[in-house]
């Protein structure tokens, strides 16, 4: 059994801000100590550049830094030439874009993503499709916040209205940023391939690795795409998971240091995957204090948090909903097992920025706006949202501070 | 630090000059990425002098108390005066202590001002 009231006390942020309710973890989450000795370890005791150096620390740091790549690959049960680290998630799916996309799209194919994607998994296949004249098409969701994928009758997934032998990509988020609905994805996968064998299938999780146990071979995907920061680790690294054999065919990303085999005048040879997508000095010190991050949540176990985060979410609705009935919309599924721990809402006719100023006058850290989904608002026929996330430092405490809090928005806009 | 003043709540609770006007001299417009707020001002320039301005669109709090402030000052001003509307004015006359989110919420108007053909 996991004491959450304890782990507080890992998370030296809230040392320094003792009365910090933190509610934003889908935006980022916050560090355990364990990350920030590892960034320190790194500088104070081994900064070099990778790989090239022959001397000691340069090849402590080398050996570090590879030994992340590995941690990460047995954390999703990759194969460890398979793991790519990127900047961050939205680069993660621009290389795929750039470097796959480019070379495998061609006019009148198909693109298909959801309504419900994030900013990051749409904008890059809408501009692809445009520049191409490829056919972007779009996964509506219902009511409830889950994709119109179902057959009316049998309530079975159904892809065939909307993946053809012309579907060459679909790219399609895990967890929603916004609703919280935990998509389908194995099934879904599987009922695409069964349509299009060839269909390149790309996973934004983002919002799923750092919450459920995400593991690639299972799933089946062809990429899989999140980012350090909101699972406990540094900033300034994503992670791109690919199958090898797709890696190989793929363009370079960026040219430059690192990633080349020989320069000669007349031309240049690429190293393997994963280094031929790896330009440049990468985020050497953020990169080895994500393998902490790694062990932390190992430590805690993922279907310990996934199980903490569902209790707190349903507690929070509940209680949501008994203070301010008929004031409060919720977005996503009201089927707690299909959540994760994301609630969205609209307070009244209250602006969500108004109602995240109050909040933080209490300490009470959410996010106001469209969370980077404005095609999933325009849907929505909304502007903006209220979002509150959870993650292992939220207990009941918090859900508490944020109803008194949210009381007093009441009191202070009511007209 | 507090930003729901009593001036700010009464002019986002009552603004003024909300609405359009039928014949403007000119409209602009205004917008903010971070939460798709959007707010259009309209103007009726005579005589080198604000006769009238109003303003229309979705807002926050601050946003609307902005315009609803900055419209009531500009109303008989003259374009000179108009002109001289900036980032620092606007704060000024909010009397309140914004950060760097929220100071976008603020000068939305301001924005929308500049865009005005007068």
């Amino acid at each position: 059994m996991i004491d959450f009231l304890k782990i507080k006390s890992d998370f030296p942020i809230f040392k320094k801000n003792p009365n910090l309710i933190y509610l934003d973890s889908t935006a980022t989450s916050l560090k355990p100590q364990s990350v920030i000795d590892k960034l320190i370890e790194y500088y104070s005791s081994y900064n070099a550049n990778i790989f090239r150096g022959v001397y000691k620390i340069s090849e402590k740091a080398t050996e570090e830094y590879e030994k992340t790549r590995e941690i990460i690959a047995d954390f999703i049960n990759a194969k460890k030439q398979e793991v790519i680290f990127t900047r961050n998630t939205t680069e993660s799916i621009n290389l795929i874009a750039y470097s796959l996309g480019r070379k495998i799209i061609e006019k009148n194919d198909e693109i298909i993503v959801s309504i419900m994607e994030h900013h990051a998994n749409f904008v890059p296949w809408q501009v692809l499709s445009s520049e191409i004249g490829a056919v972007l098409k779009i996964i509506d969701i219902d009511e409830e916040g889950y994709l119109r994928i179902k057959d009316k009758k049998s309530r079975k997934i159904n892809l065939y209205e909307i993946i053809t032998k012309k579907t060459k990509i679909l790219a399609l988020t895990y967890i929603s940023n916004v609703l919280g609905t935990i998509n389908q994805i194995k099934k879904i996968i599987k009922s695409a391939r069964k349509i299009n064998p060839k269909i390149i299938i790309i996973i934004d999780s983002a919002q799923a690795v750092p919450h459920i146990k995400v593991d690639v071979k299972d799933l089946d995907a062809d990429f899989i795409v999140f980012s350090s920061h909101k699972m406990m680790g540094p900033t300034g690294v994503g992670i791109l998971w690919g199958k090898e054999e797709l890696l190989t065919e793929m363009f370079p990303f960026l040219y430059g240091g690192e990633m080349i085999e020989e320069v000669t005048i007349e031309k240049t040879t690429f190293k393997r995957t994963p280094y031929k997508f790896e330009a440049g000095t990468p985020s050497i010190a953020e990169v080895i204090g994500l393998s902490e991050a790694v062990k932390y949540l190992e430590k805690i176990g993922l279907e310990n948090i996934k199980n903490h985060e569902k209790n707190l979410t349903q507690k929070t609705i509940k209680r949501l909903l008994e203070e301010f009935s008929g004031k409060i919309k919720i977005f996503g599924p009201k089927n707690i097992e299909d959540r994760g721990g994301i609630i969205s809402f609209t307070f009244d006719n209250f602006h969500s920025h108004d109602i995240a100023s109050i909040l933080d006058n209490e300490n009470i850290a959410v996010r106001a706006g469209h969370h980077c989904a404005m095609p999933l608002h325009q849907r929505l026929g909304i502007l903006s949202t209220v979002r509150a996330s959870f993650y292992v430092y939220n207990n009941e405490e918090d859900i508490e501070k944020l109803i008194i809090g949210l009381k007093k928005v009441y009191q202070i806009l009511k007209k | 630090m507090n930003i729901y003043t009593e001036i700010i709540l009464d002019h986002y609770q009552n603004p003024r000059n909300f609405g359009e006007i039928k014949n403007p001299t000119s409209v602009s417009e205004a917008s903010n990425s971070v939460c798709g707020d959007k707010l259009k001002i309209f103007i009726l320039v005579e005589n080198k002098k604000v006769k009238d301005i109003k303003f229309s669109g979705v807002g926050c709090a601050i946003s609307i108390a902005s315009a609803s402030l900055i419209t009531d000052y500009l109303k008989g001003k003259s374009i000179s005066q108009l002109k001289k509307i900036n980032k620092d004015f606007i704060i000024k006359m909010l009397g309140i202590n914004l950060g760097v989110n929220r100071i976008k919420c603020a000068v939305l108007v301001g924005e929308a001002i500049s865009k005005l053909k007068v």
